[in-house]
C-alpha cells in the first residue's frame, strides 16, 4: 500500500453513499488548492466531515454559526489583507445557510467587496435536518415542510435567483455549475479563487437521501436537470452573462422529475399534467433567458 | 488524548472512520476494456479510487461505501457491482 | 498624558494603542462614539486596522471572530439590543476559545426601548463565557483594556472579554484621563500570538461539532479557563499597577469595609455614588462600606466571602433584575457568603438609566438596617 499523503478532503467522512456535495468539495478543493483557507456553515457538508476529532479537511478550515460564513470570511479576509497573506478565502455552504439564514451576511458581505468567493452547495432543501424546504427548492417539490398532499402539490414557490441578486451587489465573477460536469466545476472555482472578488459560485449538487435517488445516479440526475433546462450553467461578468451551456435537443422535465421520489406525486394516482406544464414553462422561461437551445434536425 | 481547544483537530483524523464497512456492494474493477481516463477517480465522492503505477485504478476497500456511481460513470463499463460477502 | 475626554473618546484611545488589526463597527447609541472615533483615527493614518462597517451587530462579532481565528488582535464595541442579537455569537466565540475584546456601553434592554444605562445586557450574557470586567470611571474604563486584552490572550486564558462602561454616564462624560503613550503600551501588551489559527502552511480545522462524547469536556475546559483567568487578571493587574501607577488589580475593592456594619455591593459608576454618600453616612456615625465587584465573570466568590466575612448585612445594588426572580448580583453574592448567617438584601436600582443620588444611598442604608430588602427601590408607584 503506497504512503499516504494527506488529501485536501480525505476519505473517511461520513457522508451518504453517492453524495452530490461530498463529490462538491472534492472538485472544490481541486479548484482552489491548498493555498486556501474554507469558512463553512452549519450543514451536511460540516457535519459530515467534521465529528470531533475526524476532521477531513487538508486545508485550514472554519466552523462558526449556520448563517455567519459570509460575516466571518469578511473578517478572515480582512485579516489576511492586514498580514499579507496571500490565501484564498472560501466560504462553502448549504442553500439554507445562504438562500434564507445568511442573506443578511452574505447581502452585507458583497456589498463591501470583499475579495472572497462564497461557494454555495445546493442541494436544493435542508438536508441535514431532514429534508425541509429552503429558498432553493424548486417548484412543486415534495419536502417535509412543503409536502404534497391531497390538497397540495408541493413547494408553492420557485427557485430565489440569487446568482442575479448577488450580481445585483457588484459581484465580480457569479457562476453556477454541476457536479454533473466535473471540469466544469473546478474550472469555474479556479477562474473564481483567481478573480478580485467577491465572486459567487452556485453549485447543483443533487442528493440522493433528500430528493429520492439511488446513489449511483447522482450524476446521471444532475445531467438529467442541465439537459431539461430546469438548471442552467452559466457564467456572468461584472453583471453581464458572458456563457451558458447549450444543450442540443432539449429533454422534456417529466424525464427528470419521475426520476426522483419528490416529484412523485406528479404522476400518482395519474400525471398531473397542469403541474407539470407550469414546471416545463420554468424550463422554457430558462432556455429562452440564457439562449441554451441548439436543435440538431435529424437527417432523413 | 486531550482535547484541541476551540474545537479544533489536526489534518487525518478523519481516516480513523473506516467506512468501507458501510458497504453492501462492492466495485469491481475489472482493468479488461478499461481507457485509464480517470473518470472514476474523479467522480467518486469519498475521493478512494487511485491510480495505480500501471495507470489503471483501484477502489480502496477500506473506504468504499459501494455507492456505485464509478460503475454507472465508467465509459468503459469496466466496472461492477456485486454483492459483498459478508 | 493627562486629557479631558468624553468617555468613549478615551477608550478608543486605549483601543488604538492596543494596535488591533480589524476592527468592525456597527452604531447604536450610546457606544457609537466610539466607534466613530476609530474611524477617524483609520481615515487619518492614526489607527492602522482594516476597518469593517458591518450590516448588523450580529455580523460585527462574526467578522471579529473571522479575523481573531486568522490571526489579527480584534476589536469591536456594542451595547443592549446589538448584544442581545450578538447572542448566539458570543456563546460560539468562547467556545472557540477566540481572544476578542469587545466594550459594552451598558444600557438597558427592550421592550420597551430605552437608551439609558443599566446592566441588564452584559449580565444577560454571564452564562456565555466571557469575562466581564466592570469600570468605575473613565480612567478604570480606558485602562481596563490594555490589562484585559492581556489577559484574554494569555494562552492559559484564550477567552474573549467585555469591558462594560456605564452608558451615558461614563461614556458621554468628559473626565480627566492619563492616556498612556505608545511605547508604554506597546511594552506592556505584546503582539497577538495565536493558539489555534487558519493558516495554510498549517491547516487545522477549527470549530468542529462534538457529540456527547466529547461536548461536556469542551464545556469544563472553558471553566477551568475562567479560573485560571482569575489568577492570571491579578497577575497583569499587579504588572499594570507596577508601571502605571494605577492599581485594578483586585477582582474585588473594598471601601471603608474594615469596621463596617453594612455593606452595599455595587458594580460600575454606581460605585463612585456609593463612596461619597458612604463619606457622608460616615460622618453621621454610620458604619457603612462598599464591596466593589470589578470582576463579574470570573465571579470572585472567594474573594468576596473574605471581604464581606465581619458585615451584619449585605446589600446588593443590582442595576438588572432577572425577571421573575431577582437581581443576579445578589443571587451570586448569595451563593458566595452561603452559610456565613449574613442577610443579603437586593435592592433593584436605576433601571433604564433612572438616576440614583447619594441621598437614595442612604435611604437604602437605613432599609437594610430594618431588613426591609429584596424589592425596587425607588418604584414611581403613581404611575403604576
Amino acid at each position: 500500500m503506497a504512503e499516504h499523503e494527506c488529501a485536501l478532503f480525505e476519505c473517511g467522512h461520513r457522508a451518504c453513499g453517492g453524495c452530490g456535495p461530498a463529490l462538491a468539495a472534492r472538485l472544490i478543493l481541486k479548484g482552489t488548492g491548498p493555498n486556501t483557507i474554507i469558512v463553512a456553515s452549519t450543514g451536511c457538508m460540516e457535519v459530515f466531515s467534521t465529528p470531533y476529532p475526524e476532521t477531513a479537511w487538508g486545508v485550514p478550515w472554519i466552523h462558526s454559526l449556520f448563517e455567519n460564513a459570509a460575516a466571518v470570511a469578511s473578517g478572515v479576509e480582512a485579516s489576511i489583507k492586514k498580514q499579507g497573506r496571500d490565501e484564498h478565502v472560501v466560504c462553502i455552504c448549504g442553500d439554507g445557510a445562504t438562500f434564507d439564514i445568511g442573506m443578511l451576511c452574505i447581502s452585507g458581505a458583497f456589498e463591501r467587496g470583499h475579495d472572497i468567493t462564497y461557494i454555495c452547495y445546493d442541494n436544493e432543501a435542508y438536508m441535514n435536518t431532514g429534508i425541509q424546504r429552503s429558498g432553493a427548492t424548486p417548484y412543486d417539490a415534495d419536502t417535509t415542510t412543503s409536502p404534497a398532499g391531497k390538497c397540495s402539490t408541493g413547494n408553492k414557490r420557485p427557485k430565489k435567483d440569487l446568482p442575479a441578486i448577488l450580481a445585483a451587489h457588484g459581484a465580480s465573477y457569479v457562476a453556477t455549475t454541476s457536479i454533473a460536469y466535473p471540469n466544469d466545476v473546478v474550472k469555474k472555482i479556479e477562474r473564481a479563487v483567481n478573480t478580485p472578488g467577491p465572486n459567487y459560485i452556485q453549485i447543483h449538487a443533487p442528493c440522493a437521501t433528500g430528493w429520492g435517488f439511488e446513489g449511483a445516479d447522482t450524476m446521471a440526475i444532475g445531467r438529467l436537470a442541465v439537459e431539461t433546462g430546469l438548471w442552467v450553467n452559466y457564467e456572468m461578468m461584472n453583471g453581464e452573462l458572458e456563457k451558458a451551456k447549450k444543450i442540443v435537443n432539449r429533454k422534456p422535465v417529466e424525464e427528470y422529475l419521475k426520476a426522483q421520489k419528490r416529484f412523485r406525486h406528479l404522476f400518482r394516482p395519474e400525471k398531473n399534467v397542469e403541474e407539470i406544464v407550469k414546471i416545463q414553462a420554468i424550463a422554457d422561461r430558462n432556455a429562452a433567458k440564457f439562449g441554451i437551445d441548439l436543435n440538431m434536425k435529424k437527417e432523413k | 488524548m486531550a482535547l484541541n481547544i476551540g474545537c479544533a483537530a489536526a489534518p487525518g483524523r478523519a481516516r480513523d472512520n473506516k467506512t468501507g464497512s458501510w458497504r453492501v456492494f462492492k466495485p469491481v474493477f475489472k482493468h479488461e476494456t478499461c481507457t485509464k481516463c480517470g473518470l472514476c477517480e474523479t467522480v467518486c465522492p469519498e475521493g478512494c479510487v487511485k491510480e495505480r503505477a500501471d495507470g489503471y485504478f483501484d477502489p480502496d476497500y477500506d473506504y468504499c461505501k459501494g455507492c456505485g456511481l464509478c460503475a454507472d460513470e465508467c465509459p468503459a463499463d469496466d466496472i461492477e457491482m456485486v454483492q459483498e460477502e459478508k | 498624558m493627562m486629557e479631558i475626554l468624553e468617555g468613549s473618546h478615551a477608550v478608543a484611545e486605549a483601543v488604538r494603542l492596543c494596535r488591533p488589526q480589524v476592527v468592525s463597527a456597527y452604531p447604536i447609541t450610546p457606544q457609537t462614539h466610539i466607534v466613530e472615533a476609530l474611524a477617524s483615527m483609520v481615515a487619518d493614518c492614526k489607527l492602522d486596522a482594516e476597518y469593517i462597517c458591518v450590516e448588523s451587530e450580529f455580523s460585527a462579532l462574526s467578522a471579529c471572530l473571522g479575523a481573531s481565528a486568522a490571526g489579527s488582535r480584534v476589536y469591536s464595541a456594542t451595547t443592549s439590543q446589538g448584544l442581545a442579537l450578538m447572542f448566539e455569537v458570543c456563546f460560539n466565540v468562547a467556545g472557540m476559545r477566540q481572544p476578542i475584546v469587545m466594550t459594552i456601553a451598558n444600557r438597558a434592554l427592550g421592550a420597551p426601548l430605552n437608551i439609558w444605562n443599566d446592566q441588564q445586557d452584559s449580565i444577560s450574557l454571564r452564562d456565555s463565557g466571557w469575562m466581564q470586567f466592570y469600570a468605575e470611571d473613565n480612567q478604570e474604563a480606558t485602562d481596563l483594556h490594555f490589562i484585559t486584552y492581556k489577559v484574554a490572550e494569555d494562552h492559559n486564558v484564550l477567552l474573549p472579554a467585555m469591558v462594560c462602561f456605564d452608558g451615558f454616564i461614563l461614556t458621554h462624560t468628559y473626565e480627566p484621563v492619563d492616556i498612556p503613550t505608545q511605547e508604554e503600551i506597546d511594552a506592556f501588551l505584546p503582539p497577538f500570538k495565536p493558539y489555534n489559527t487558519l493558516d495554510a502552511k498549517k491547516p487545522m480545522s477549527l470549530g468542529m461539532y462534538a457529540t456527547p462524547d466529547y461536548y461536556m469536556e469542551f464545556r469544563y475546559e472553558v471553566d477551568e479557563a475562567m479560573k485560571r483567568a482569575k489568577q492570571a487578571y491579578v497577575q497583569v493587574g499587579k504588572e499594570f499597577a507596577e508601571k502605571f501607577g494605577r492599581d485594578y488589580s483586585g477582582l474585588v475593592e473594598g471601601y471603608r469595609l474594615e469596621d463596617a456594619d453594612t455593606a452595599f455591593v455595587a458594580m460600575g459608576s454606581l460605585c463612585g455614588t456609593v463612596k461619597d454618600a458612604i463619606d457622608e453616612m460616615r460622618a453621621d456615625g454610620m458604619k457603612v462600606g462598599l464591596l466593589k465587584i470589578r470582576s463579574f465573570r470570573p465571579f470572585p466568590s472567594a474573594e468576596i466571602r473574605k471581604a464581606l466575612s465581619g458585615v451584619s448585612r449585605v446589600a446588593v445594588l443590582d442595576k438588572n433584575v432577572s425577571l421573575g426572580q431577582k437581581g443576579a448580583v445578589a443571587l451570586e453574592v448569595k451563593d458566595a457568603i452561603y452559610g456565613s448567617g449574613i442577610d443579603v438584601l437586593d435592592y433593584i436600582i436605576a433601571l433604564g438609566g433612572r438616576d440614583v443620588r447619594k441621598s437614595d444611598i442612604r435611604v437604602i442604608a437605613g432599609l437594610a438596617e430594618k431588613g426591609i430588602g429584596d424589592q425596587y427601590y425607588g418604584l414611581r408607584t403613581e404611575v403604576l
